[in-house]
């Protein structure tokens, strides 16, 4: 994308489509998605399965029922995609009934209610997930155990409400019982199921930079601005925790490669996407350390997809020949 | 005849919750109950019914150019009266809505028809449109109410219709009051054009 | 009637006029309604030290206001105390918290919360006799979540209501013994004033 020529028709089309790039990114969670199999097991196939299932049904009754549509949306991948993050955004042994509540909440209210796919303001699996963890907070914050546990029995402290423990105590010294930084980026944590394995999420978030799914820009952003922000923290007061553990910790690295990328709720121009990003990083370590909820990620996102028709506004690319400014009120 | 007309178009016509959207913030912040939501309802109407009866009476000794002063004094304290008479007297009121009592006074539906209304009409039609207007808000808040409470914690006016686990905690809770408020306009909305 | 014009005398007049009315309408419901608003007041303090006393008939004496903000109601069956904490989830929480003669908690209630209905509002019911986080017989002072090492449970995905809760608890039981410590010294200095009178005899 270094010059664009433009030139008369015809053009050669591109080959991108909705289809192409949904399935591109369902393709680059795989990994992650087989990882969350196997370290937590059959709720985890069953979670994932009831979300995705039923955000495909609820898609399909709900634009032939009650929107009485005839096209068929659910072929354009964009519903499993939404069912695919709901259920990484899931502890894996919620019940089944709110994985269905969810996945409605998601394609109902936060999608097919604003007009379906490239209308919808909020990000549907966010929408969806934000629903359930205020809704039913006891059931989305019981984690079960991950393979990789290394005290049994010992449940419910994630990484992120240690650290969070640690700020409303004062207290440096809890932050020991965090893993690693190292362990947290290959994913011996607990949390939902795509929280686990930074690793395997930015594989396939590079293999989306590689087919050009998406642009640097928004993940970068996001990630730096947590790294920096949080790194200042630490070095001023250590009861704030170590940047890198920040990052790898909870569903950072997921919503900053796939969640707030989404392309429908994220803003379009490069400029647009790096202030998007930067307010994001700032918005989450704000939520996590001083917060009521431990994850501030997605309420973050959701806070700011809000804002993207502004920033749309404000950076929107000069039109060609356009005089602005001082010139154009003469 | 035409006070009956002056009273159903409060009602649904004029509905001032759901074709207005006057008085959002009772409206959203009362309505975590349908009993909540009725009482709110029902302490709005007696304030409304008797702030335009007065203003209609006294809108000829008002000059314009103090009219909003003078309706505000006179909302203000049928507000105050109001609350006194309800902690004296009905104090389970009082604690489900002690908050919201006072803003009563800057509730836009009272003022609103108090210049849209009252000051131009007789005293007995601006009893029926205080009336009118006043159910209608009764309503929608009750209907309101009762949606969150289901949805919520399984319950309708504390009967319960499911077990409360199953309610989502989100429509108890302000966000869901915009959320439900949203899909309650679009119903109104489909039924009025149908 | 014709419609009085805006001249600055005639809405100066206007509104006064409307604003004394006002002001005596409000006046007269006032004088109505101040004894039973007292009343109900002074009846919902009573029934709630009767609550946490667990008995039926309390006599109240003057009730006692620290510096902490704790109120003291000393009572023939037993104490009851005020105390309120400002970090709860949704705000203030204040809690009324009654003790026996041996200082243990003989039952609380929730006077003041803005706490979440359904998650932090249990609090009401949650750490009563016979409930999950049952404080009731408990040696209040030093009280915390099991999470914090204690040993009462936190109210399911409520920790920081719980946390402020057992606060006001703690809080309460520290007003009462600061009370006691004062009470002692008062006693002893007027002991010691009774022996040196009786040395200069």
């Amino acid at each position: 994308m270094s010059k664009l020529t433009i030139s008369l028709s015809p053009h050669v089309h591109g080959g991108d489509s909705v289809q192409k790039n949904m399935y591109g990114v369902c393709i680059a969670l795989l990994p992650a998605l087989i990882a969350s199999f196997c370290f937590f097991g059959l709720g985890a196939v069953k979670v994932m399965l009831a979300s995705v299932l039923s955000c495909v049904f609820f898609e399909w009754a709900i634009t032939k029922f009650i929107l009485k549509r005839d096209r068929l949306t659910i072929l354009d991948g964009s519903a499993i995609l939404t069912g695919l993050l709901l259920g990484f955004n899931l502890p894996s042994n919620l019940p089944i009934w709110i994985v269905i509540l969810g996945a409605l909440f998601a394609i109902g209210v936060g999608k097919l209610t604003f007009g379906g796919l490239g209308q919808n303001i909020f990000n549907p699996a966010l929408a969806g997930r934000v629903f359930l963890l205020i809704s039913f907070p006891v059931q989305m914050t019981s984690w079960s155990d991950n393979v990789f546990d290394k005290i049994d029995g010992y449940s419910g402290a994630t990484p992120l409400s240690l650290m969070q423990k640690a700020i409303l105590e004062k207290d440096a010294s809890i932050l020991n019982d965090l893993p690693s930084s190292l362990e947290m980026f290959l994913g011996q944590t607990e949390g939902s199921m795509g929280e686990v394995s930074a690793l395997l999420l930015l594989i396939g978030c590079a293999f989306m930079l590689w087919r050009k799914i998406i642009t640097w820009h928004i993940p970068v952003s996001i990630i730096a601005t947590v790294l920096v922000f949080s790194g200042l923290l630490h070095l001023a007061n250590p009861i704030y925790a170590n940047p890198l553990q920040v990052i790898f910790s909870g569903g950072m690295i997921l919503g900053a490669c796939y969640m707030a990328t989404d392309y429908v709720t994220s803003p379009m121009s490069h400029k647009g996407q790096l202030i998007f990003g930067v307010c994001i990083g700032l918005l989450t370590v704000v939520i996590r350390n001083w917060g009521a909820y431990p994850e501030g990620m997605s309420f973050a996102i959701i806070i700011m997809n809000a804002f993207t028709p502004l920033i749309n506004v404000y950076c929107k690319p000069k039109r060609f020949g356009e005089v602005i400014g001082k010139e154009a009120a003469k | 005849m035409n006070n009956i007309k002056v009273f159903l178009n409060g009602l649904i016509k004029e509905n001032p919750t759901f074709v207005l959207l006057l008085g959002m913030c009772p409206t959203l912040g009362t309505t975590s109950s349908a009993l909540n939501g009725m009482s709110m309802g029902l302490a709005t109407m007696a304030v409304l019914v008797f702030s335009n009866f007065i203003i209609a009476l006294i809108k000829n000794l008002i000059p314009d150019m103090v009219r909003i002063p003078c309706y505000i004094v006179v909302i203000a304290s049928l507000v105050t009266i109001l609350q006194m008479l309800i902690k004296a007297y009905a104090p389970g009121v009082d604690a489900a809505l002690g908050l919201f009592i006072p803003l009563i006074v800057v509730n836009c539906i009272i003022l609103g028809r108090a210049e849209a209304f009252a000051a131009k009409n007789g005293a007995i039609p601006s009893i029926f449109d205080g009336l009118g207007i006043g159910l209608g808000f009764t309503w929608a808040l009750t209907l309101l109410g009762a949606c969150r409470e289901l949805l919520g914690t399984g319950k309708v006016f504390n009967i319960t219709c499911f077990p409360e686990q199953y309610g989502a905690l989100l429509f108890v809770l302000a966000p869901g009051a915009f959320i439900v408020l949203g899909y309650l306009i679009a119903v109104f909305n489909k039924i009025k054009k149908a | 009637m014709k419609k009085l014009k805006s001249t600055l005398p005639n809405m100066a007049i206007v509104l006064t006029s409307i604003a004394l009315i006002a002001g005596l309408a409000l006046g007269y419901v006032n004088s109505v309604t101040a004894g039973p608003i007292e009343q109900i007041k002074a009846k919902q303090l009573s029934d709630g030290i009767k609550a946490v006393l667990a008995a039926d008939e309390v006599v109240v004496e003057t009730p006692d206001t620290l510096e902490s903000g704790a109120i003291i109601y000393q009572t023939d069956k037993g104490v009851a105390v005020q105390a309120t904490d400002p970090n709860g989830f949704g705000g203030k929480l204040s809690v009324l918290v009654g003790f026996n003669e041996e200082g243990l908690i003989q039952g609380y209630q929730v006077l003041e919360t803005s706490e979440t209905p359904g998650l932090g509002a249990k609090a009401g019911e949650w750490f009563q006799k016979g409930q999950k986080g049952d404080i009731i017989g408990k040696q209040a002072g030093n009280l915390t979540v099991s999470k914090d090492g204690g040993e009462v449970d936190a109210i399911t995905a409520s920790t920081i209501t719980s946390r402020a809760f057992l606060r006001c608890v703690n809080a309460a039981y520290e007003a009462l013994s600061e009370r006691e410590q004062e009470d002692a010294q008062t006693g002893a200095t007027q002991q010691i004033k009774e022996e040196t009178e009786v040395t200069n005899e």
